[in-house]
């Protein structure tokens, strides 16, 4: 299992508390969060984070709104979306709107580990293409 | 939605008899006005033309028995003048002159001279009469009176219907004495009786004690009440005029009735009505068996029409019933799937939270020091168990969605606070999420409401999520409120939104009226919640103002089922 730095959002406190634990003891870092206030302002301060696991229904600020700012923010950043049945409808419309997927609530331990694993996976793909692409524009320079 | 069949029935019913009446009625009575109007005319036209072609016969035998009458006179006048009285006496002179009057009319039966005793000095004729005394005869006396007289029909000494020309004449001596001849009444008769107008029309002559003196075509016997036919003295003697009256038999009769002989004597034409107006009673026939016939097959037709007519009306009736359940079906699925939804949200998530703490559990039992224990498999076990019932649980709630079939509305006895609480129970969730405050404000003694519980929770439900909608996300408050008010229970449920503009609140109630963006609402909520509470004999009325907020007023009827029974 590789290191992915992920962040757990959802106003269920218990959930994200648990959450937290079995997915750290899988190995991954695992920030948790009650709002997609704080999400914005932990991702202000912590660059590291690969991927944020989303809740749909939060009071305040939504996860299609919290989504929205997290895709214009910081792109590269991939997001589940984590929801009831009820909302799997915005769930779609946040793949549409740039979520890496979406997963209905509870999950299995192991789906969601594999999901995180891909969207891990995306992100470094991602930024390694960046990075090539910086490299050349670099080695472009000096030629 | 549910009318009592029976009511209906009657309702159709009632509807097709009285379509009927309208079409006969609206056919038939123009129908009506231009026969009769027709009829009328027809039958005084025809009426006219009838009593003149009477009038013009009856005058005209009238001149004929008139002439008759003049020509014997001066036949026997004729005699008197040209010949002496002595001549006259002479019996063989007598009855040559009687003879060369019967060469020229058949209706001189005899002559005789009679002297002012009344004793007939002289006779010529069939009948043996010589020395015959008339001093009491009344023609012997009214001639004596008067200078000449024709006396009316009688059977006289010789037991024959005749009637006698009496002259009298002065001779030169200063001696007065009677010339009088027996007319035979068969030619004259038959001037009368030749009188024959269609079937029933013939003519007879009465003197004025109304006794025949003529033989009717049809006996009668007995005497003709001259006063039926001469209401007024002094008419007798005016031209024609002519009566209709009704006979003991029920047929009525045209009588045409002219003087005749100064007024002694009329003649009477009469005719039955039914004869005389024969082609008048003909087209009356026809008409009133078209009018029948027409009005029979009118009948058929706007029965018949009529019928289809409320058939095709039914057919929509029941449609549109149908149509409503269905549209109240349809709200009922959209807002149970609502409720199902929400269902899910709130159940799921403490089932998360339990099926994480339990794979929590089961990733420690993982750890070198719980190998050992001895319970390790019933932990195990007992984990398995409870992720395999999270499990289930989450499909209990999947399930919810697809649940949302036909519910029964069966109507109960229930407390419209506690149903409010529970409802806002149901709602506060999704308030939270808009920044949305629900208040109650409930009147503890509201009395019991006849009514479904799942309906009007369905109701309550619309309204709050209208509110919650109409508020919007920069929070405000719902207030419920229950009271009592002219022997109604009404809910209030206010809010603090963004109200609706004065076009919109005519619409709100109707079936996919909505303001929402497309698939975002049905626009059946209101309709639905109307219709319920309109079912149950309630009403529900909504009062706004932009910008300041919407109130729903929902009032319910009070009649509680055991009060009912």
């Amino acid at each position: 299992m590789m290191m992915a730095n992920v962040m757990l959002v959802d106003d269920e406190k218990p959930f994200v508390e648990t959450m937290t634990k079995r997915l750290s003891k899988k190995g991954l870092n695992v920030i948790g969060v009650f709002s997609g206030h704080e999400a914005l302002n932990k991702l202000e301060s912590n660059r590291m984070i690969d991927v944020v696991i989303l809740d749909v229904k939060m009071p305040g600020m939504d996860g299609i709104e919290a989504l929205k700012e997290i895709k214009s923010r910081y792109p590269l950043v991939e997001v589940i979306m984590l929801t009831a049945h009820a909302t799997v409808e915005s769930a779609i419309d946040g793949m549409r709107l740039g979520a890496f997927d979406y997963l209905m609530k509870p999950c299995e331990m192991e789906q969601l580990l594999s999901k995180i694993e891909e969207a891990k996976d995306k992100k470094s793909k991602h930024e390694e293409k960046i990075r090539e692409a910086k490299v050349k524009e670099l080695s472009s320079k000096f030629d | 939605m549910n009318v009592d069949p029976d009511k209906n029935r009657y309702y159709y019913r009632s509807l097709t008899r009285n379509i009927v009446i309208l079409m006969i009625t609206i056919s038939i009575i123009p129908f009506i006005l231009i026969g009769g109007v027709t009829l009328y005319y027809y039958s005084r036209s025809l009426k006219a033309n009838v009593m003149a072609y009477l009038e013009v016969i009856v005058t005209e035998h009238k001149v004929h028995i008139n002439t008759f009458l003049d020509e014997k006179l001066a036949n026997i006048q004729t005699m008197a003048d040209t010949f002496t009285a002595k001549q006259l006496l002479d019996d063989s002179f007598l009855r040559k002159k009687l003879n060369i009057l019967r060469e020229r009319y058949e209706d001189f039966v005899d002559l005789g001279i009679v002297d002012s005793s009344g004793y007939q000095r002289a006779y010529a004729g069939p009948f043996r009469l010589e020395d015959a005394r008339y001093s009491d005869a009344d023609w012997f006396k009214r001639a004596m009176g008067e200078n000449y007289f024709v006396s009316d029909v009688f059977l006289g000494l010789r037991g024959l219907p005749h009637f006698i020309i009496a002259l009298k004449k002065k001779d030169p001596q200063g001696n007065i004495w009677i010339i009088r001849s027996t007319i035979d009444i068969e030619r004259f008769t038959s001037l009368v009786e030749n009188i024959t107008i269609g079937k029933t029309g013939h003519a007879f002559i009465l003197n004025r004690n109304g006794e025949f003196q003529t033989k009717p075509r049809f006996e009668k016997g007995g005497r003709f009440s001259l006063a039926d036919f001469y209401p007024k003295e002094g008419t007798e003697k005016a031209g024609v005029s002519i009566v209709e009256r009704k006979q003991d038999f029920g047929n009525k009769v045209v009588y045409a009735i002219s003087a005749l002989k100064n007024g002694e004597w009329i003649l009477i034409c009469q005719q039955d009505s039914s004869d005389a107006f024969s082609s008048l009673y003909h087209v009356r026939q026809l008409v009133i068996s078209i009018a029948f016939i027409s009005f029979l097959s009118v009948l058929v037709v706007s029965f018949f029409l009529a019928r289809a007519m409320v058939g095709r009306m039914k057919m929509t009736d029941e449609e549109r019933i149908k149509m409503g359940e269905q549209v109240i079906e349809a709200g009922k699925l959209a807002s149970i799937g609502e409720l199902a939804a929400g269902i899910a949200h709130e159940v799921n998530n403490p089932v998360a939270i339990m099926v994480e703490e339990a794979g929590w559990i089961g990733d420690l039992l993982e750890e070198e020091e719980f190998q050992d224990i001895d319970n390790l498999k019933e932990f195990q076990r007992a984990l398995a168990q409870i992720k395999a019932q999270g499990i289930r649980c989450k499909q209990i709630t999947h399930k919810l969605l697809s649940f949302a079939r036909k519910t029964h509305s069966q109507l109960t006895d229930l407390q419209l606070n506690e149903l409010i609480e529970d409802v806002v129970g149901l709602s506060e969730r999704t308030a939270r999420y808009s920044n949305v405050k629900i208040e109650t404000e409930l009147d503890r003694n509201i009395p019991l409401i006849t009514a479904s519980p799942s309906e009007i929770q369905q109701v309550l439900l619309n309204l709050i999520n209208n509110a919650i909608d109409a508020v919007g996300k920069d929070g405000g408050t719902i207030k419920l409120s229950t009271h009592m008010d002219n022997g109604n229970a009404v809910i209030d449920v206010s809010d603090s939104g963004c109200g609706i503009p004065e076009a919109h609140l005519q619409r709100i109630f109707d079936p996919f009226f909505t303001t929402k963006p497309v698939g975002k609402g049905t626009g059946l909520g209101l309709s639905i919640c109307y219709g319920i509470i309109e079912k149950i004999g309630g009403t529900i009325t909504v009062k706004s103002a932009p910008g300041k907020g919407t109130s729903f007023i929902v009032r319910f009827p009070i009649h509680p089922l055991e009060k009912k029974a």
